[in-house]
């Protein structure tokens, strides 16, 4: 309808163009302001005066939060944690999703019909902590990576962007005497590259932001993810309300700070992904 | 024609040689398989410490069966009660104030001309969808506490702040507000992919007819989407049972215990925290096959009704 530019379409544009900028800037204030906070003073955050831009700017919340040992050492800890399970998750999907794409794979459908029924049958928490458990995974750097190494969504993501490459390919890499390993290597694997790196995008991304596990499964601080840390950061002030002090255990612009420094890898990395995640959801959507 | 051949091929091939150039397929798939057996079903079986007195020492199967007594404590229990009305209470609110958000903002958006505020507002409405609950429950805090930016908006026009995180009642509309806010961006992405798929034709033949702006997206754009929308209202219905824990544990505080305490969390203070495994198992096992059957159900009813169902 390029055609169409009458009085009221004009003003219809104008209108819902102006609404949407508003909109965006709306659900971009609650990450405005926690920014200006971790860069404002205390004092202008106790007085007030903090809005939506920093107040008697000053690194200072940032300085303390990285003088703070724990929070660093469970950053640094989180990005290995982070690279090492998207490894982990991407090699055990691979694995799974080349062999079950051969359509005329002997017992293949029998495989993915056990790997698709994980997707609605839950065992529950309980459960599931007790086989970690039985494994002797408690409270070990393993535990935050073998319970979720595998998930069978992105399995059949995989699996289907394999099942989209010409066969011809395959055959003509059989011709040439490759096997299967090195099909997958040299002719498979690099066709379905943005797949993959989709994939390893929400591993990645699933594995920084996960809180529940470090709770279930881990004690030792040591083992703290970012998240764990930020979570203490924060409650230590709700504790202190409750018992109606008034005086802050941590204030407000580290707490800011700490939530900034948190979600800085997301939102650095962001614009650059973000075009992959669009991709990925049209992915899974196409089976929905 | 060409995959007629290759499967009579395969038919004929004897199995020594299916073996020879299959072999190491099968070796691939090993790993994930005993993974899946050892720590997606083998969980499954460790559920039946459900009908149990479970005893740490004795181990999963040298405890005594007890039948359905701890399912019988479970619905003889006000927690658990209240768990189960607090879990469908906020995932129905989800689905009534959070569902329809994206599904308009789409429509809406899609009308829109300047491609680059659509792409804008796509990007930036999709971003909080990265950040954890962590980070998001931090977030709110700031913006909602007695000392957060919207009661410094509300004492700005001379009313009296509003206590959002400690009243169990707007607490709720909070919970609810930060789900909008973090999930109305990926939902928004797929209704405007169906959106692009769809036929200008009908909408343009609709406008020469006479047809004003709303009714042609009451009567032409929203018709044309109806099936992603009702396989995304089939997934969120499916799940009215079973709940995050990130989420509502983040959300929560002590103050709003009474709204905050659902299913997954009471699992997790009753089981993991308190101990009782055999009775959080039970109160677990008792949602996920709930949680099944209304899968089933409403698969089965929207199939009926003529449109796609999920499986």
């Amino acid at each position: 309808m390029g055609e169409i530019k009458s009085k009221a379409e004009r003003r219809f544009q104008l209108f819902w163009n102006t609404f949407f900028i508003v909109i965006s800037i709306v659900a971009l204030i609650p990450i405005i302001r926690v920014f200006s906070m971790s860069l404002s003073s205390k004092d202008a955050i106790l007085a007030g005066r903090v809005f939506l831009y920093p107040v008697q700017a000053t690194t200072e919340a940032y300085i303390r939060s990285f003088q703070s040992g724990s929070f660093v050492s469970s950053f640094i800890f989180s990005v290995f944690l982070m690279i090492g399970s998207t490894i982990v998750c991407v090699i055990m999907t691979v694995l799974a999703a080349y062999p079950l794409s051969k359509r005329n794979l002997k017992g293949g459908a029998v495989i993915m019909t056990l790997f698709v029924l994980t997707m609605y049958l839950d065992p529950g928490i309980i459960p599931k902590y007790l086989n970690v458990k039985d494994f002797k995974l408690i409270d070990t750097f393993w535990a935050l990576i073998v319970p979720e190494a595998l998930s069978a969504y992105n399995m059949i993501i995989m699996c289907t962007a394999f099942r989209g490459l010409d066969s011809s390919l395959y055959e003509a890499a059989k011709i040439d005497g490759c096997n299967e390993v090195q099909t997958l290597f040299k002719v498979a694997l690099p066709l379905v590259y943005p797949t993959l790196a989709t994939l390893a995008l929400f591993y990645a991304v699933g594995r920084w932001n996960r809180l529940s596990d470090v709770l279930y499964y881990v004690n030792s601080s040591k083992l703290y993810t970012v998240q764990m840390v930020l979570k203490q950061l924060i409650e230590s002030v709700k504790l202190t309300n409750d018992e109606g002090i008034q005086t802050q255990l941590v204030a407000d612009n580290i707490k800011a700070a700490s939530i900034v420094i948190s979600m800085s890898p997301m939102v650095i990395a962001y614009p650059f992904i973000q075009k992959y995640f669009t991709k990925g959801i049209m992915l899974g959507a196409v089976k929905g | 024609m060409k995959n007629v051949i290759v499967k009579e091929r395969a038919r004929k091939i004897p199995f020594k040689i299916y073996i020879r150039n299959t072999w190491q397929l099968y070796l691939m798939l090993l790993i994930p398989v005993i993974y899946m057996l050892m720590f997606r079903y083998r969980p499954m079986i460790g559920g039946v410490i459900a009908f149990k007195k479970f005893n740490v020492f004795a181990g999963m199967w040298n405890s005594p069966w007890v039948g359905f007594a701890n399912f019988k404590e479970a619905f003889g229990s006000m927690d658990f009660w209240n768990a189960l009305v607090n879990t469908l209470i906020l995932n129905v609110g989800d689905l009534i104030l959070g569902f329809p958000v994206p599904v308009l903002i789409a429509v809406f958006l899609f009308e829109i001309r300047n491609l680059k505020i659509r792409k804008a507002t796509q990007t930036i409405l999709y971003l909080p969808n990265f950040l954890s609950w962590v980070i998001i429950s931090g977030i709110i805090t700031q913006l909602f506490s007695t000392s957060g930016l919207v009661n410094d908006l509300i004492r700005g026009t001379g009313l009296r702040e509003v206590n959002f995180l400690s009243s169990p009642f707007i607490w709720r509309f909070v919970y609810w507000f930060s789900g909008i806010w973090q999930s109305a961006g990926y939902s928004l992405i797929i209704y405007l992919a169906a959106l692009s798929a769809t036929d200008p034709s009908l909408g343009e033949a609709a406008y020469i007819d006479g047809a004003t702006r709303l009714q042609r997206i009451a009567h032409v754009t929203i018709p044309q989407i109806r099936p992603t929308i009702s396989i995304m209202l089939i997934m969120q219905l499916g799940k009215i049972v079973s709940i995050d824990f990130d989420r509502p544990y983040m959300m929560g505080n002590t103050l709003v215990k009474s709204a905050a305490d659902v299913i997954s969390t009471y699992v997790y203070s009753v089981g993991l925290q308190a101990g009782r495994f055999d009775f959080a198992t039970a109160v677990g096992l008792f949602q996920s096959v709930v949680g099944i059957i209304l899968i089933l159900s409403v698969n089965k009813i929207s199939k009926k009704m003529g449109q796609e169902g999920i499986m």
